[in-house]
């Protein structure tokens, strides 16, 4: 069959469709990896992206639809950075200006890394994946779609359309630990995104779990005690909490990347500087 | 195995590939079919920036293409960048400035350098250094490379006051 | 003597002490320069390797029979294959070319085949059917003296007892600490890659990236049972080498599959293959004690060195020597006992990188050095220079140092230079970068000062010599050596020395080949301008003693009163001129082979006049730290070199700066991650190398030009000492501004947030 290059998102679901064992190929930076090195035979292929649809985005009542296709570099780098900055730093922090002009978001959902960059952001976000094939439309939230350590629940002949994502009022942050400045894979990362309308802050934590893990426990304790008239001033005692809940809750795996203790103390750490971030008090 | 017949347009040229194979990166097909050996295979993971290339105007790794998926789009490779008759300023200025020992990641690079300086002609250190993240050297410790960007930058700026001037 | 005064010749080209466009700068910078992963030949086959997965076992068999069938399979061969030496290594041979019955590395090579294609090569491997008894590996190398043998050589490859001096009383203050170096990678970008093509007269060329083109010839041709001559080894363009090269690996390969099928073989490793594929740094353990005066004088180190040598011996035995020789640094030290060792493991293999042993003793040194400065309440500085060795002290091994050795001046320009970089603003430049994980006030700075030395050229009385040729025709002169280059730009410097001597503009180099031209010894050893530098120097001036003479005798001249000037030779006592073009119608060729003078072996207690020369450096790094999350940001690197004398400017600070990158790296963040003898980390993913956002400017405090007798032009060698202190420099650096012990290199996150004691046992 060979490589088939889809113009639209109905001509991919049909080749789909035709011929399930077709491979997916958006931006080849986790696929192509494996096809060097020849762990992964490319008899068949369907390139997805020349498909004009899956690189749009657009804003509406409040939310925005984020084609699959939206590549790294335009995450980080257009209007998007604007209105979900926590995404935008995420973007950021991904591979190499050459990774980033490749890679797409939708690829990074599909790959379903526990270390994937944008997974923890779109967790603290209830991101919502719509996912298509020639036969069906379906709604499938973050926490849903991943289901284990790169498995997801695309089903024979979909592909991820787009992401529904909302606007949230509020500051939002993004940390990742490497320990390289440039071209890192995520020891621990942890995204933090503040809803001034629900008074709600939200937590996301991503390298530590199989699939995308929201901190909830600490998110309810610090929804509380934040102040939401003054949008910050929290006291020391309660940054040191909400830390120690955040670590306590997830249960992470030594690896050849860095030890559980390691991750577990990181993230504290990241929990209490993205909190301290988020309160107004030296904002402008 | 299946073969595959197609066409790529390289550096404003049109190249056949016959009885390729789905599964050859575009670098593998630049290099071993279309024998422009220019970009390098350091790592072929995309994790050194050697095998750069610029396709429709972007830097990309070019052994993360796949060679099929990269028809009708605008290919340009080291071997595409000054002309026949001189080598470009970047070009010149790795050479001039010391930027070049082993060469493996000179290509990679000046693609990318290449293309920072269309968009930025006048960059700061850090942007340089973001920009060139993805292109590993192992010889330099990218000083030298630093500088030749600084003299490029400031050759190309000095020719577009002049053209301005004229 | 006629034609050796320093008349200027006047050359417009750039000579020595200049700097010079490298001569193939601009093929590379156009992509047209030819690497050995680059070769091609219209009628050329794949090959590929076989690589054990498990780091111990017995073979127990190994099928082939389906490989052979496969499509587009023409070759595949294992040890029974073989007609020659099965073993071969650089000092010792002992390495199996292919394995015969046992594997004792990850990654050990098993069979070779040749195909069509590469996707046919990877079928046919997969294809090899191979019956494997484990063994349980020997991954810990302080076990290695006590488990049985791995090897039939014994588990043991050396061991040095130095002891220099005598006990004059212990001295007021002890400092112990024992130290750890993990195994880094020399990585060049340049992967394993060459191409094998049979001859006609029943030989074969090779075409190869290497840093040692004759000792690889030597080796092939033992292993092929074929005389030398018939085995010819050209110089492919080499993608760098910091000692992965000095060991073959592909060589005999290729030549075996080239000779079964009779075509052209091309292989190129991919560069997981290339991580199993070459030696790697020598992990090391150090002990160390030293003792001093309440003043700070040195007087007593004792130490005990315990080196990981991997499955195959390699270079350890010179790697060990250079550990001991230089294990108490740059320092006068009246009474030293150590005691090191080499041992065999079923661990990856290592041998050369950058620095050879002094890497792993410094950054042990430095660290006591700063232990003993805090116990006594002293500057890190003033105990250094109070030390600092000088012309004329002993080493540790007994030798005198005849030549120079400017330790002070290097100590001095380095810790007074200025320094230029404020308090860190931007995110993107605090430690973590676009990681955003630090705010300013997460930042603690540090700052240290770290010394080192070495030895240039090989030691311990080898025969080390190099050959050049020079031939001067039509005013053209050509070199001819077979000095590998592999980036350092020694092709530019041949050419700087030939305009110096001989006032040319135009220098062709010739390929370097071992069918053309004598050895010219390893790109190692920082040695290569010294040696070839002084076999090129040697052949040229032979040339113009020669020139000049003829032009003497054939138009009756005084052949004193001639010198070479700028396009030609002239009287000093009338006004005859020869134009150079038509003075060498007839051309002049002369080959000259250089030697340094000779060293001696160590003897039983470690003392000989073992070493030719020595070069020292120190490098100052400036740290910023974020504790909380263990991450480093290195922000300056300021340092000063025993250089003897600057023969190309630009090119020398590409050696400070490319070796000040990989001390940076092996500082904090290089490293193999071995796990009972499995590499964890086969890829760029996870080993880690410096990208410019991690490397920070390096800035030259002072390269010290005090002339080293007996050195061609005085200069020394300057690609290992920049690999050396840096390392030690940042280590200590991040200890200052953390205050933690930091036994261990690559600092990992870990080692600052949960900073566990490594004890002496």
């Amino acid at each position: 069959m060979g490589v088939i290059i889809a113009k639209s998102v109905n001509e991919a679901c049909a080749v789909l469709a035709e011929n399930p064992a077709t491979t997916v190929l958006a931006g080849g930076t986790d696929l192509m990896v494996q096809a060097n090195r020849g762990a992964h035979s490319l008899e068949s292929v369907l390139d997805l992206s020349r498909i004009p649809e899956l690189k749009k985005w657009t804003l509406q009542d409040g939310e925005i639809l984020l084609g699959a296709g939206v590549s790294y570099t335009d995450l980080a780098e257009t209007q998007l950075a604007e209105l979900i900055p926590a995404l935008a730093q995420a973007a950021r922090t991904v591979g190499s200006p050459q990774i980033r002009n490749a890679g797409t978001i939708g690829g990074n959902l599909a790959t379903a890394s526990p270390a994937g960059d944008t997974i923890p952001v779109l967790v603290a976000m209830d991101a919502i994946l719509q996912l298509k094939s020639s036969t069906d439309n379906r709604e499938v939230p973050i926490t849903e779609f991943v289901t284990g350590v790169k498995t997801n629940v695309l089903k024979s002949g979909e592909i991820i359309e787009s992401i529904r994502i909302p606007v949230f009022e509020g500051p939002q942050e993004f940390l990742k630990v490497g320990t390289r400045n440039a071209m890192v894979i995520s020891v621990v990362s942890l995204a933090l995104v503040t809803d001034y309308l629900e008074k709600k802050l939200r937590v996301g934590v991503g390298s530590v779990s199989p699939v995308p893990f929201r901190a909830t426990a600490a998110e309810e304790f610090i929804s509380q005690e934040f102040d939401w008239e003054d949008k910050g001033h929290l006291s020391e005692k309660i940054i040191n909490k909400f830390s120690e809940l955040v670590a306590n809750s997830i249960k992470p795996i030594d690896d050849h990347r860095g030890t559980a203790d390691y991750r577990k103390h990181a993230v504290g750490v990241l929990a209490k500087r993205a909190l301290e971030r988020v309160c107004v008090s030296e904002r402008s | 195995m299946t073969s595959e017949t197609y066409t790529l347009s390289v550096n404003g040229n049109n190249y056949q590939v016959v009885d390729g194979h789905p599964s050859e990166s575009l670098l593998w097909v630049l290099r071993e079919r279309l024998e422009l050996s220019g970009s390098k295979n350091a790592c072929e993971e995309g994790e050194c920036g050697s095998c750069t290339v610029l396709v429709d105007g972007k830097i990309l790794c070019s052994c993360l293409i796949l060679a099929e998926t990269a028809v009708g789009r605008e290919i340009t490779t080291i071997e595409g960048l000054g002309s026949d008759a001189e080598i470009s300023d970047v070009q010149k200025a790795f050479v001039d400035a010391g930027a070049v020992q082993c060469g493996f990641c000179t290509p990679g690079l000046i693609v990318t350098i290449e293309h920072l300086l269309k968009e930025d002609p006048n960059p700061d250190e850090l942007t340089v250094r973001e920009a060139i993240s993805g292109n590993l050297c192992r010889c330099t410790g990218y000083g030298r490379i630093l500088e030749a960007v600084r003299i490029a930058s400031k050759n190309l700026t000095l020719q577009s006051k002049e053209e301005e001037n004229q | 003597m006629s034609g050796l005064q320093t008349v200027d010749t006047g050359t417009k080209g750039p000579r020595i002490g200049e700097n010079a466009i490298r001569p193939d700068g601009i093929p590379k910078v156009k992509g047209e320069f030819i690497f050995s992963n680059d070769l091609r030949h219209p009628d050329m086959l794949w090959g590929g390797t076989l690589r054990s997965p498990h780091p111990s076992a017995r073979i127990i068999s190994v099928n082939t029979a389906s490989a052979l069938k496969m499509t587009g399979v023409y070759a595949v061969l294992t040890n029974e294959d073989l007609d020659g030496m099965p073993l071969y290594g650089l000092e010792h041979p002992d390495q199996p070319v292919l394995a015969d019955g046992i594997v004792r590395y990850q990654g050990e090579p098993i069979a070779i085949v040749a195909a069509d294609h590469p996707e046919n090569v990877r079928l046919a491997l997969e294809a090899i059917d191979v019956e494997y008894e484990l063994i349980k590996p020997l991954s810990d190398s302080k076990l290695a003296q006590e488990t049985e043998a791995i090897h039939p050589d014994g588990n043991l490859i050396r061991e040095i007892d130095l002891i220099y001096g005598k006990s004059q009383g212990e001295g007021e203050i002890t400092v112990e600490g024992t130290y750890e170096v993990g195994m880094q990678d020399q990585a060049p970008l340049g992967t394993e890659s060459g191409m094998a093509v049979p001859s006609e007269d029943g030989g074969i060329d090779l075409f190869v990236s290497t840093q040692w083109l004759h000792a690889d010839r030597d080796q092939v041709a033992a292993c092929l049972n074929l005389p030398t001559e018939k085995v010819r080894l050209t110089l492919a363009g080499v993608g760098g080498a910091f000692g992965a090269r000095e060991d073959i690996s592909l060589h005999v390969h290729l030549c075996l599959l080239a000779m079964r099928t009779g075509k052209p073989i091309k292989m190129s490793y991919s560069r997981t293959e290339s991580f199993h594929g070459h030696v790697h740094r020598h992990p090391a353990q150090m002990w160390y004690r030293h003792h001093a005066k309440s003043d700070g004088t040195l007087t007593r180190i004792e130490a005990r060195l315990l080196l990981d040598g991997g499955a195959y011996a390699s270079t350890s035995s010179a790697v060990l020597a250079n550990a001991t020789c230089f294990a108490a640094g740059p320092y006068r030290v009246p009474n030293v006992e150590i005691h090191g060792a080499v041992v065999r493991t079923n661990n990856p293999p290592c041998g050369a990188m950058r620095g050879f042993g002094c890497v792993q003793v410094c950054f042990a040194h430095e660290a006591q050095m700063d232990k003993l400065a805090n116990a006594l309440g002293m500057d890190p500085v003033e105990l250094r220079l109070k030390n600092a060795l000088r012309p004329g002290d002993q080493i540790i091994t007994g030798q005198t140092i005849t030549g120079t050795a400017p330790v002070a001046e290097v100590i001095e320009t380095c810790a007074q230079h200025p320094s230029s970089v404020g308090s860190a603003s931007k995110q993107m430049e605090l430690p973590g970068g676009a990681g955003r994980t630090a705010d300013p006030k997460n930042i603690v700075r540090g700052e240290a000062i770290a010394v080192g030395f070495k030895n240039l050229m090989f030691s311990e009385g080898f025969d080390d010599f190099s050959t050049a040729s020079c031939q001067l025709l039509d005013g053209v002169a050509t070199i001819t050596c077979a000095c590998a280059e592999v980036g350092q730009g020694f092709v530019t410097l041949a050419q700087q020395i030939a305009r110096e001597i001989l006032g040319v503009e135009e220098v062709i180099l010739a390929p370097a080949s071992t069918a053309t031209v004598g050895s010219a010894g390893s790109t190692s050893a920082s040695r290569q301008t010294w040696m070839s530098g002084g076999a090129v120097k040697s052949a040229c001036e032979e040339v113009r003693i020669r020139l000049l003479s003829r032009i003497a005798e054939s138009h009756e001249l005084d052949v004193e009163s001639l010198v070479m000037v700028d396009g030609g030779v002239a009287s000093l006592s009338s006004d005859f001129f020869i134009d150079l073009k038509e003075a060498t119608s007839e051309p002049i060729e002369v080959e000259e082979v250089y030697r340094h003078i000779p060293t001696f072996p160590l003897n039983e207690n470690g003392q000989g006049d073992a070493h030719v020369s020595f070069a020292f450096s120190a490098h100052r790094a400036v740290v910023d730290v974020d504790q909380e999350l263990g991450l480093v940001k290195v922000v300056e690197l300021i340092t000063s070199q025993d250089v003897g004398r600057v023969l190309n400017p630009l090119q020398l600070q590409g050696q400070l700066e490319g070796g000040a990158a990989q001390g940076l790296g092996l500082a904090v963040l290089e490293e193999i991650n071995v796990v009972d003898g499995r590499i964890l980390n086969p890829s760029f993913t996870d080993y880690l190398l410096p990208t410019a956002l991690d490397m920070p400017p390096v800035e030259i405090a002072a390269l010290i030009e005090q002339p080293e007798p007996n050195a061609p032009f005085g200069a020394k060698g300057v690609g290992e000492p920049p690999a050396i202190s840096s390392t030690a420099a940042i280590a200590s650096a991040v200890r200052n501004a953390t205050g933690l012990e930091l036994q261990r290199v690559p600092i990992r996150p870990t080692d600052i947030v949960f900073p566990e004691k490594i004890d002496n046992d």
